[in-house]
């Protein structure tokens, strides 16, 4: 702060929200929805809500985590069920558990109708303004400063900076310190934050070009549809309301010409001529790393997407790049139906300063600084919804110190948001950490179609979820569990109706009675056609028969998730006090020894997931916890 | 489904032919209830009071493996606070391995290295201020068992097991980065592939498994060194007796030109047959190396095969080496019976202190053989061979792990038989990963999100 600042102003509020993504939306929703005085800050309340990068939400494993945040509550689902112009249904062919919802958004609407809620939510202010510093006494936040010298003393604060702290962009030579979209960085907080002794570190990122719609040659792509029924994202939403008409993305590829410009040009690449110290994902590489890493491959797609209906921006999904706009130029022109491309907006790379998320409890709150949660991209994830996931428990967990309540905590069996927040707390990532459903280890009772089933119950106990909806939720568990006990306890016998059937579907013939989910268990029979067999069978709604074949189809796998998860939790209830010394256990083999001090985990769970803590290990870990535990007595 | 019932053989294999085979656990009682007989044949283990033994038979469907004394202790007064039922058999080492197999596939799993002891001290049954010592037991016995693993599995295994798990894991991947990003990598047309590898990685598999059965997956074998002067018959009769098995005897390169070791399995029980150099006063320097080391491996023998030339009388070397072998497990061979013959058993037997197996060969024609053979095997079964049981018991852990890994690879190709989602396949894949992982002692970590990374090019 500069000597001549004489304003010390002084405003008092519950929770203060440092960003305004989808971290900082979800966090400063929750928070005040759940009675909390809460401002939320912005360095422009116009990027409120931004979709700096791909104009979707969902997506394989990040649609699961947009249904848990409605389940819980959260504002994400029912936001792009407004704002959004294609949806697709992704994976149908595959499993249930893996079956994704993902909608194509308009970009500026959604960001309006996300503002629009924020500005009428009650104990909500939005304030435009960058903050530079924490007040941090006792360990504890006690209030946070602006860039024009204005406090806000505070009980509690959510830091959801993403990808603005000493943000940096990328186009070849070209260098500008900003954050995203020309957007203005903060500068200030980084250094403060360290001040505090809060670890950094730095990652990038990357988008591609924006081009105008009017130069692309549609002619030469392959469109690409929505689903034809539209199913919504949010539990609340009216599956009626969203069905309406829409918009096509378009597919084309790269090639051989467009490898050979890329490679030309490799050493005009700010990456590849060592200017970015930032570690980027590799989910989600720039086309000049698939052009390096991938040189086999002949070709790579690329997804011509609306930004919205408003405008003649088109995202070029799978290119993008932080080459000079000459080399971009060119590169994209190869490209089938791209020859006299426009760009509107150059590809290029950011970095940013972000968390080492080993600094924080699962509650997302900072374990050496009380009240200060931390949330999004600042966590070094990447995504809308991995930051709108994190948003909304920092927001929950914040109220919730507030109010003197336990923190809502989800595990690993409970939800992706689980396995989101445990990943980043407990391992140690080297990348913005993405949600894969294979990081889910069990996935296949972490459904999209059954989030409500699994979540409302905490949604509506922290009280964002209404008893209405909560309801709803019971209702439609009552209705699964009668029609599964139905399904298993109604018998068909070996008659010839029965025989009929199973032979006009080339399905063996019963040698005595069977009930009608053992038949639904046979791979060429389904649950619609036995309702010839199926006298007593009464209408019900899709979401609820949908959860029923699941069940009964695939009831063995089910099972012994289950079974696994019952064995999970005993290993997460048993606690690590905070102060062991793993010193003092001598028979800790020397590898184990160092990650177990340098990642604290809180549980002998979580000390079983780490890497290089092996079986033996956690056998005298827990020898040890239990000679602890008797000699505290 | 997944069990807490756990089983290993507790007491040092090679000390006399009595083991017990120990389980613990909520279905021990079950378990061995479908394993034992009384000698009415009637299966009635369940009835029985804790704290009581009772005499009966182990069998294996209709076969009789043991006669048994089966002692019954129930939860809490118990050493684990568990269920316990020990099994006493007296069969020695292949007996004991036999019961705790059947124990095994009768639903139990095998403990992990001090197992009981954790259990019983996180059970209350152990003084707290034996803590320390609990750790060290676990953690001993487990770095003992990793040690095992990897210093006695054969390299060419070890490369085996390494080469089908990083099989496994590209077919992992594949699926995995197919079902997160399905626009840029399709799964059209998997399914057959997938079928071909996985017959493969089964077959591969079940080879291991075979190997692991036979006891040759760790070179366990007993070492059993043959001595004699030079030209006595020595290599004629390693040639014979690992010609008796050809099939299934590897060679094991000598770590000196002069000792030739090779391992052969004679009934089931493997021995580690080390060729020496024939031992006499030379002044020859290079042989004398030869020598020296045939003395010293005949002191860390387990057993001695002496082998006399028939055809010749008594020698000075001759008794030399019988004072060489004085406190050592031998059986005396007689070679060269097929031509004229000057010495007798009588003769040679005065030249032991103590009783001994001698025995008349000719290895040339191969008679006697068999019969040297079943005296092997005889004093192997009466316990009278020491052998290494921590090694057996790696070797029957390893097996059950590589059974574990054959059976969710079949579990593969049963669920593409069913035409179940692809997703479900990747549940299983990982399992046989994660078993064989045991073997060569490396746990799954991250190593699914990398090799996709590293394999499959992900859009967005």
């Amino acid at each position: 702060m500069s000597e001549q600042n004489k304003n010390q102003w002084i405003e008092n509020v519950d929770v203060c929200v440092v960003g305004a993504g989808h971290a900082g939306c979800e966090a400063a929703l929750a928070s005040a929805r759940l009675g909390l005085n809460t401002v939320m800050f912005t360095v422009s309340v116009d990027s409120i809500a931004l979709m700096p990068c791909n104009p979707n939400v969902g997506g394989t494993s990040k649609g699961h985590l947009v249904r848990e945040v409605d389940a819980l509550g959260g504002e994400m689902g029912k936001n792009i069920d407004k704002t959004f112009i294609q949806s697709k249904m992704l994976n149908v062919s595959k499993g249930p558990a893996v079956h994704s919802l993902r909608a194509q958004a308009d970009k500026s609407e959604y960001s309006r109708s996300m503002r629009r809620v924020l500005e009428n939510t009650e104990n909500l202010t939005i304030k435009q303004a960058e903050i530079c510093e924490l007040i941090i006494e006792d360990n504890t936040i006690k209030g946070v400063v602006t860039n024009t010298g204005t406090t806000y003393m505070c009980k509690a604060a959510v830091l959801c900076t993403g990808t603005y702290l000493k943000a940096r962009c990328l186009c070849g030579e070209a260098i500008t310190y900003t954050g995203p979209s020309g957007l203005q960085a903060a500068n200030n907080l980084s250094k403060n934050l360290i001040d505090n002794g809060i670890l950094l570190r730095r990652f990038k990122t990357g988008t591609p070009a924006r081009m105008d719609k009017r130069s692309i040659d549609f002619s030469k792509m392959e469109e690409q549809f929505g689903d034809e029924r539209i199913i919504p994202f949010s539990y609340s939403t009216d599956p009626e309301s969203v069905q309406k008409e829409q918009v096509s993305c378009w597919l084309t590829y790269t090639n051989e010409e467009t490898h050979k410009i890329i490679r030309a040009n490799l050493n005009r690449s700010p990456i590849y001529a060592g200017i970015i110290e930032g570690t980027g994902p590799r989910y989600c590489p720039s086309i000049e790393d698939k052009v390096v890493k991938f040189a086999e491959k002949e070709r790579h797609q690329v997804f011509i997407e609306p930004e919205g209906l408003y405008t003649n921006e088109m995202y070029i999904g799978g290119m993008s790049s932080s080459l000079p706009e000459d080399v971009q130029l060119q590169m994209y022109r190869t490209v089938p139906g791209l020859e006299n491309c426009k760009i509107v907006r150059n590809a290029y790379a950011i970095e940013y300063d972000c968390l080492e998320p080993n600094q924080l409890l699962p509650s997302l709150e900072l374990k050496k600084i009380s009240g200060l949660f931390c949330a999004g991209q600042f966590n070094g994830s990447s995504g809308y919804e991995e930051a709108a996931a994190q948003g909304l428990i920092a927001g929950i967990n914040a109220a919730m110190k507030i109010k003197g309540k336990e923190p809502l905590v989800l595990d690993r069996s409970e939800a992706y948001i689980g396995v989101l927040i445990d990943d980043l707390v407990t391992k140690d990532n080297r990348e913005p950490y993405r949600m894969m459903t294979s990081r889910a280890e069990y996935r296949l009772l972490l459904r999209q179609d059954n989030a409500d089933l699994r979540l409302r119950k905490f949604g509506y106990e922290v009280g964002l979820v209404s008893k209405e909806d909560y309801e709803k939720t019971l209702k439609k568990q009552e209705a699964i569990e009668k029609e599964v006990n139905r399904l298993k306890s109604t018998m068909v016998g070996a008659n010839k109706k029965t025989q009929d059937f199973l032979t006009r579907h080339e399905s063996s013939l019963l040698k005595t009675g069977a009930s009608l989910a053992d038949l639904m268990c046979r791979p060429e029979l389904t649950y619609e056609n036995l309702a010839e067999l199926d006298d007593e069978r009464q209408n019900l709604p899709y979401d609820v028969l949908e959860e029923v074949i699941i069940q009964v189809k695939y009831e063995g796998y089910i099972e012994r998730q289950m079974h696994q998860v019952s064995q999970f939790k005993k290993m997460e209830k048993k606690l690590i006090p905070d102060d062991i010394d793993y010193d003092d256990v001598s028979s800790l083999r020397l590898e184990a020894r160092q990650k177990l001090k340098q990642f604290k985990p809180l549980s002998v769970g979580q000390a079983s997931r780490l890497s290089g803590v092996t079986p033996a290990d956690i056998s005298v870990l827990l020898v040890y916890l239990e000679q602890l535990k008797y000699r505290k007595k | 489904m997944e069990t807490n019932t756990i089983a290993a053989i507790s007491t040092a294999l090679s000390e006399g032919g009595i083991g017990i085979i120990r389980v613990s656990g909520d279905d021990a009682l079950n378990i061995v209830n479908s394993i034992f007989v009384n000698k009415d044949k009637k299966q009635n283990l369940l009835s029985f009071k804790s704290h009581t033994i009772h005499y009966g038979f182990i069998v294996s469907g209709d076969e009789i493996v043991d006669e048994v004394m089966v002692s019954i202790m129930k939860a809490p007064n118990s050493f684990t606070k568990e269920d316990v039922v020990e099994i006493n058999c007296h069969g020695g080492i292949l007996v004991c391995k036999k019961i705790l197999e059947l124990v095994l596939n009768n639903g139990a799993k095998l403990a992990e290295p001090g197992e009981f002891t954790k259990r019983a001290f996180l059970n209350g049954r152990i003084d707290l201020s034996k803590a320390e010592a609990v750790m060290d037991v676990i953690s001993s016995k487990n770095n003992q068992a990793l040690k095992n693993s990897l210093m006695h599995l054969e390299g060419k295994l070890f490369e085996k097991i390494k080469e089908i798990r990083e099989g496994i894991l590209y077919e992992i991947a594949f699926i995995e980065s197919a079902l997160d990003d399905p626009e840029h990598i399709s799964l059209d047309g998997y399914n057959e592939k997938l079928s071909e590898k996985l017959s493969y990685l089964i077959n591969e598999v079940s080879k291991l498994y075979d190997s692991s059965k036979k006891g040759k997956f760790l070179k366990e074998g007993i070492n059993t060194v043959i001595l004699g002067k030079p030209n006595v018959g020595k290599s004629s009769l390693l040639n014979v007796l690992s010609g008796y098995e050809k099939a299934i005897v590897t060679d094991v390169a000598g770590t000196t030109r002069d000792i030739i070791e090779e391992e052969v399995v004679l009934n089931d029980i493997s021995l580690n047959l080390i060729d020496t150099a024939g031992i006499r006063e030379t002044d020859d320097y290079v042989e004398n190396i030869g020598v020296s080391r045939a003395k010293k491996y005949a002191d860390s023998a387990d057993l001695v095969l002496f082998i006399m030339d028939a055809t010749k009388d008594i020698s000075k070397e001759d008794e030399e080496i019988i004072d060489l072998i004085k406190d050592k497990k031998t059986i005396v061979l007689l070679n060269k019976i097929d031509a004229d013959c000057v010495l007798s058993k009588e003769k040679v037997s005065k030249l032991f202190s103590k009783e001994c197996d001698i025995l008349e060969i000719s290895a040339k024609e191969s008679l006697g053989i068999k019969d040297l053979e079943n005296i092997i095997e005889n004093m192997f079964l009466e316990g009278k061979l020491p052998s290494n049981d921590e090694l057996y018991i790696t070797n029957i852990r390893q097996g059950e792990e590589i059974k574990n890994a054959l059976t969710s690879l079949k579990n593969v190709e049963d669920s593409i038989e069913k035409g179940l989602p692809e997703d479900f396949y990747s549940i299983d894949l990982m399992s046989a990963y994660a078993s064989l992982g045991k073997i060569i002692g490396e746990q799954v970590d991250d190593d699914l999100v990398d090799e996709i990374f590293s394999k499959f090019c992900m859009g967005k």
